[in-house]
């Protein structure tokens, strides 16, 4: 399944971050997982939310660029090898990983790696035949 | 289109010429017995009423210089008596002593024709609406467009600038066919407009005049494109009249001069050489009827050229290009001349880029100038890989050093952090001192 990632442009300023967060909670956006990609003037923040449409409304409504992203969440076990399991497939099968970033579900003793690819589709349906469980959000 | 004044717009050159002559040959007189500033510099440069014969004999006329309207502030050059006054504007004085421009009955009478032919080859006519976002007060563009409407029999709303929810509003509700702003406000507009959920698709406007800033033919087509109008270039000065002196008809190839009333000549601004037309130069003008303030030979600044070739809208009127630039805003980096109208062109060539660009000029630890152009980024260019953005700086910035020669450096940004003005965007911020 396709997860809808937001992803959003930010300048790279004191507070902006905190500018977004606050908007997301006043809105009742709880937060999965997120990772910010950073360089000297500007960073992208990508993040998954349980309500990816409302959250990418809220945002825009408040002037900041945010868009939707297709990636992958792929639920792995938490403990050692899962992740580099995932990469070995990646490499063997030639699919070239954009980003990822992780997050931890503590409850399930599950860990969700978010992957960005370049063919989201392909993707899936390689992961699928080795019998990872990717999930439709989380 | 219609063509408001046909005899004079659409004038044989020989008749054109006649009243002009005519006009020029009074307007001397006219100056030299009654402004002692202009008698003491046509009588330096030996030239007195009976020197003009012919108009060739206008070369033989000093120039006259923003300096010196300032150091005549305010009433050194009034050429009239000042019981005849009826309306006196300023410029807005930010760079120093305000100019003046005072009017007579007869003027305003004149702005008035000029303002609707300007108006007319925007389409308008007596029915339509034309809402003016040009400020009210002592800013020409306002009351010059009123008159002109005015004169045209159209309804006015005479909303001035600002207040952007209210101007939708009244543009939706009743109907406003044509818009006069600045072009960046028309911009402006339509980026509130989708927030506000409106369509201009939906709307009866068809046309807009837009001026007081310098703009491009890619920022045309963005407003074109965004408000679903005809959009039309508009020239004036506070100095000359306000807007009215050149327009834009439906050909959109050149702005139309009324030079019955306003004498152009193109000139090289290092040596005051007149220029054969066709040559890019300095504007040069000189008010051919006007009672309270004429000028002779008045330095623009502005940068163009003329063409006299015919245009297709049936006016046989001399049309002044676009402006290419200012012969005092040109930016120099590194020794590299540029104007921000190229910097414009270079961002409205990469798609998905705005027109909301703000180029900062320092010098850093090497005193040597740096350049900054900020560009917003919007959805449209927006990649979630640091890469995808990186190449998009990187082609900013070779687009730029092809076209300028110089190696700038890009600043993304968010929507909206560049200031949007409601009068004249604040495009450079030169914080060298020089």
């Amino acid at each position: 399944m396709i997860i809808k990632q937001i992803s959003i442009f930010m300048e790279n300023t004191t507070g902006r971050l905190a500018d977004v967060t606050d908007l997301l909670a006043k809105a009742g956006i709880n937060l999965r997982a997120l990772s910010i990609a950073d360089t000297t003037d500007f960073g992208i923040l990508r993040m998954v939310a349980d309500q990816p449409d409302a959250a990418v409304q809220v945002l825009k409504a408040s002037g900041f660029t945010a868009r939707e992203t297709e990636v992958i969440g792929v639920e792995v076990p938490d403990h050692p090898g899962e992740l580099a399991r995932i990469m070995a497939l990646f490499r063997d099968e030639g699919v070239n990983i954009e980003y990822l970033y992780a997050s931890l579900e503590h409850s399930a003793d599950k860990a969700v790696i978010v992957l960005k690819v370049d063919d989201v589709n392909a993707g899936l349906a390689m992961l699928e035949k080795h019998g990872f469980s990717t999930i439709p959000s989380f | 289109m219609p063509i408001w004044n046909k005899e004079a717009e659409c004038a044989s050159s020989l008749a054109r010429q006649t009243v002009q002559l005519h006009r020029l040959q009074n307007m001397v007189e006219r100056v030299y017995s009654r402004v002692p500033f202009y008698r003491e510099k046509l009588e330096r440069v030996g030239v007195n009423p009976d020197s003009i014969t012919g108009l060739k004999d206008i070369s033989r006329l000093p120039f006259t210089t923003k300096d010196e309207l300032r150091q005549t502030y305010p009433y050194g050059l009034l050429a009239c008596d000042p019981a005849d006054l009826v309306e006196i504007h300023t410029s807005s004085g930010t760079t120093g002593t305000p100019v003046v421009g005072a009017y007579t009955e007869a003027d305003i009478d004149m702005w008035s024709d000029v303002m609707a032919r300007t108006l007319s080859m925007a389409g308008c006519e007596k029915g339509d609406t034309v809402q003016n976002g040009y400020g009210y007060g002592l800013f020409t563009g306002g009351l010059g467009v009123h008159y002109g409407a005015r004169r045209i029999g159209a309804n006015i709303i005479p909303v001035s600038s600002g207040n952007t929810r209210r101007q939708l509003m009244l543009m939706r509700d009743f109907g406003t066919t044509h818009l006069t702003c600045t072009p960046s406000y028309s911009l402006f507009l339509a980026e509130s407009a989708r927030e506000e959920g409106i369509d201009f698709r939906e709307l009866a406007l068809r046309a807009g005049c837009f001026g007081a800033e310098p703009w491009s033919e890619s920022m045309r087509a963005e407003i074109e494109s965004k408000l679903d109008i005809s959009a039309h270039d508009i020239y004036g000065l506070t100095e000359l009249i306000g807007p009215g002196v050149a327009s834009e008809c439906d050909q959109k190839n050149g702005q139309h001069f009324n030079e019955d009333y306003f004498y152009p000549e193109i000139i090289n601004p290092a040596t005051g050489e007149v220029l054969p037309d066709g040559e890019k130069g300095e504007l040069v003008i000189t008010s051919l009827q006007r009672e309270g303030t004429p000028l002779l030979r008045y330095r623009t600044r502005d940068i163009t050229f003329l063409m006299r070739e015919p245009c297709a809208c049936g006016r046989t009127t001399a049309r002044i290009h676009r402006l290419l630039g200012r012969t005092d805003d040109m930016m120099i980096i590194r020794g590299v001349n540029c104007f921000p109208s190229q910097i414009e062109n270079v961002l409205m060539r990469i798609e998905g880029t705005q027109p909301h660009y703000q180029i900062v000029i320092d010098r850093g630890a090497t005193h040597l100038d740096e350049i900054e152009v900020q560009v917003e980024v919007e959805e449209a260019i927006f990649s979630d890989l640091t890469s995808g953005m990186e190449r998009l700086r990187k082609r900013i910035h070779d687009e730029l050093k092809s076209e300028l020669g110089i190696s700038a450096h890009i600043k993304l940004v968010e929507p909206r952090s560049i200031a949007r003005s409601e009068g004249k965007a604040q495009r450079i911020i030169d914080k060298r001192s020089i």
